[in-house]
């Protein structure tokens, strides 16, 4: 494997890959029916999801690439290997995952994190989900936490009636794709008044070189009930790029409660474009907690319609972007309902010519009256060739609404530094400090144990990038 | 760390900011356990001495020195001053948003003390401090300086100087904006913290200060230059004369060229 300069990045820790010797299949390269055939037959799948694969398979081939957003030119399809299996089947015990998997999560700490303060795990590692977990209390209360395909399998009622109905297979080329050749992610379902007081993470790992790893995520949280899902994801660092294109789909019932909270942290030679959007109806509420540290390319703006009186969302989004990178995140809520209430927070940050973009959609339709709003991105750049761009849309179709919003973009100012510095911190430590509490609306809605982590993670991105 | 070597000494220090010359050959010498004041008008240098002690980057060192515990301090960071011994609380601190007091001096704490402390220890210590001060336990959970009203700004840097435990402390108009009962306060805090170790250069425009923070010498600072050295005295003839009586002794061409009025 030839390894350009570039590639050689000190200030990411799980740019390690493992041997692929042992795997039970992996694809050749490109998307053809007669793959998605094969990966559907390998998978046991009913009739009705061969045939919605197929169907997504035309409308992804029919439709074009986005002309906004990121530069996407460095995509080839035909070079992707679609459909990756490391082993056969899903076990709910580490010793049975293959050792060099197991090591690998290990590294990252997931069985430790299970042990320490989740209430179940789910660990995917290319296409299938190869180990899944749920503690025994939570699974009594009927909570369902498995992997979609296994959730395809034992819970076909409930898959059919939601799959695909809160992000439609057209409704852009990547939801197509991920349509045509989705594999794992998590299948939950929390029933009427069941509160999930401990989070429940599921956490993705690419290993081979020009993957695509294609998840599907389906939450529903019945009325009244409350869960909080938290994901992860890393890769090797490779010179040529891996394309990562999940879906996420969640319906929050009347008076239910969804947090989904996002720790993104591919190499930054993968391709991160996910479309993530809920449902959430009366008094319902949905939180996106979306963090972006890596990737080499983001195009991800978790959406919410409120299509239930008195529901409410709240957005935050944070995003980094180092030298080659492009985050262009946001967030969008389509107010449909009256007495629905919104915030929107964006903060991103750009360092060694990287470059962030802030995109939002606020939307109120007519008669939705009674909304209220509050969208506020800031942006902070670190140096002069670094980039920042904002593009907030806002379509207001009724007048009884209140909107605010608020923008900014700064840099670190020289009297920050100097104070922070006085006080013995050395550059580093200082812009770190800034940075960090630049975050800080982010950091503080994560669990303890992922709040120093990331502080962490923003710590080594700060050591590679001041001089 | 000898005793008898002063802690801080500055000789014949000159700077400029933006290429005009502001400090035009300034003497002092500050000894452990000694608390001067340094009093100016409006546009003397007072500012400009005090980011220079501590390392701005914008302020210009044309010539000079100044030493700290016998070390020359001139070419350093000011985050390698500050590891040194040498405290500046800012006249104007800046905000730092989303970084919690508690957090900040912790890592100040870190940075500058030889002896790392506990997480324990720290908060215990952090308690002690703040109580000593009389300053609400909450206030740690509070963003650095973000929101704080004049006075909380001003208790705020003498907590960090609690916390420090500077060698030389170099109090930047500690006393502007406060009303007369948070500049009691914050006057009695660094009353409470000037101790036999810790030399402390005020620097000031108002002698209202000094009713309260007691100096053992009184540097008058005028265009740059320290024209007059002593005890108490000197605040007693700035309180009848104000700084008029010093500008008179000028040559009129150096008042034109320093702008001064």
């Amino acid at each position: 494997m030839a390894v350009s300069p570039r590639d050689i990045t000190t200030d990411y820790k799980y740019g390690f890959h493992d041997d692929e010797s042992t795997y039970s299949y992996k694809s050749g390269k490109g998307l053809t029916r007669t793959l998605i055939e094969e990966m559907s037959a390998r998978k046991g799948e009913p009739e009705w999801m061969l045939q919605f694969r197929l169907h997504a398979l035309d409308v992804f081939l029919k439709k074009p690439m986005p002309k906004w957003g990121a530069d996407l030119s460095g995509i080839d399809f035909e070079n992707i290997h679609y459909y990756v299996r490391p082993s056969e089947n899903a076990t709910r015990s580490w010793d049975d995952v293959p050792e060099y998997i197991k090591n690998t999560f290990d590294k990252l700490g997931i069985p430790e994190a299970e042990r320490k303060f989740l209430g179940g795990v789910s660990a995917q590692y290319e296409s299938e989900v190869v180990y899944h977990q749920i503690r025994e209390d939570l699974e009594k209360l009927g909570v369902l936490f498995l992997d979609m395909d296994s959730g395809l399998r034992e819970y076909p009622d409930i898959v059919k009636e939601y799959f695909a109905t809160v992000i439609p297979v057209a409704d852009n080329k990547f939801s197509a794709l991920n349509s045509a050749v989705w594999s794992g992610g998590s299948f939950i379902y929390v029933p009427k008044g069941v509160k999930v007081e401990i989070p429940l993470q599921a956490y993705f790992r690419i290993n081979t070189e020009n993957m695509g790893q294609f998840e599907r995520t389906l939450i529903i949280a019945d009325e009244g009930s409350s869960v909080h899902y938290i994901e992860g994801c890393t890769a090797p660092t490779y010179s040529s790029d891996s394309l990562h294109s999940a879906v996420v789909e969640l319906v929050a019932r009347p008076g239910a409660h969804i947090r989904y909270t996002t720790i993104q942290n591919w190499s930054n030679n993968v391709y991160n474009l996910v479309t993530k959007r809920a449902l959430a109806y009366e008094n319902a509420t949905i939180e996106w907690v979306d963090g972006n540290l890596g990737s080499k390319v983001t195009m991800k703006y978790p959406a919410v319609y409120l299509v239930g009186r008195g529901a409410r969302a709240d957005i935050i989004s944070v995003a980094m972007a180092g030298r080659g990178m492009h985050q262009d995140a946001g967030g969008k809520v389509v107010h449909v309902a009256s007495d629905t209430t919104s915030t929107i927070i964006s903060k991103s940050i750009s360092k060694d010519g990287g470059r962030t973009s802030y995109r939002g959609l606020l939307k109120v339709h007519k008669g939705a009256e009674n909304v209220k709003s509050y969208v506020r991105c800031d942006a902070l750049m670190l140096d002069e060739e670094s980039r920042s761009d904002t593009y907030p849309s806002i379509e207001i179709d009724e007048d009884n609404v209140s909107i605010e919003h608020e923008a900014s973009v700064s840099k670190i100012s020289e009297e920050q530094l100097f104070y922070l510095m006085a006080r013995g911190l050395d550059e580093t430590a200082a812009k770190t400090m800034i940075v960090n509490g630049f975050f800080d609306v982010f950091t503080k809605e994560l669990p303890m144990e992922y709040s120093v982590e990331l502080n962490r993670l923003l710590q080594l991105q700060m050591e590679g990038a001041v001089g | 760390m000898s005793t008898e070597t002063p802690t801080l000494v500055i000789e014949g220090l000159r700077v400029a900011v933006e290429g005009k010359e502001i400090l035009r050959g300034l003497d002092l010498t500050v000894n452990r356990g000694e608390t001067h004041a340094l009093m100016g008008p409006n546009g003397s240098g007072k500012s400009t001495l005090a980011n220079t002690l501590m390392g701005h980057p914008r302020y210009e060192v044309l010539g000079g020195s100044v030493r700290l515990n016998g070390e020359e301090i001139l070419g350093l960071g000011p985050d390698v001053r500050a590891q040194k011994g040498i405290f500046l609380a800012f006249q104007y601190p800046v905000a730092i948003p989303g970084v919690r007091l508690g957090d900040f001096l912790r890592a100040a704490t870190r940075a500058t003390q030889s002896e790392q402390m506990s997480a324990l220890e720290f908060r215990k210590r952090l308690r002690q401090k703040m109580d000593m001060l009389k300053i609400d336990q909450a206030f740690a959970a509070r963003d650095v300086n973000e929101g704080f009203s004049g006075g909380e700004k001003k208790r705020a840097e003498v907590l960090q100087m609690a916390m420090l435990e500077p060698s030389i402390a170099v109090l930047d108009e500690i006393d502007s904006g406060l009303d007369i009962d948070a500049l009691r306060t914050v006057a009695e805090n660094v009353e409470a913290l000037a101790g036999p170790e810790m030399g402390l250069l005020v620097i000031t425009h108002y002698q209202r200060l000094l009713n309260y923070v007691h100096p053992d010498h009184i540097h008058v600072l005028i265009q740059g230059r320290i024209v007059e050295s002593g005890g108490v005295e000197i605040v007693e003839k700035l309180e009848a004369e104000g700084y008029e009586s010093y500008m008179k002794d000028l040559p009129a061409a150096e008042l034109v060229e320093q702008g001064a009025h």
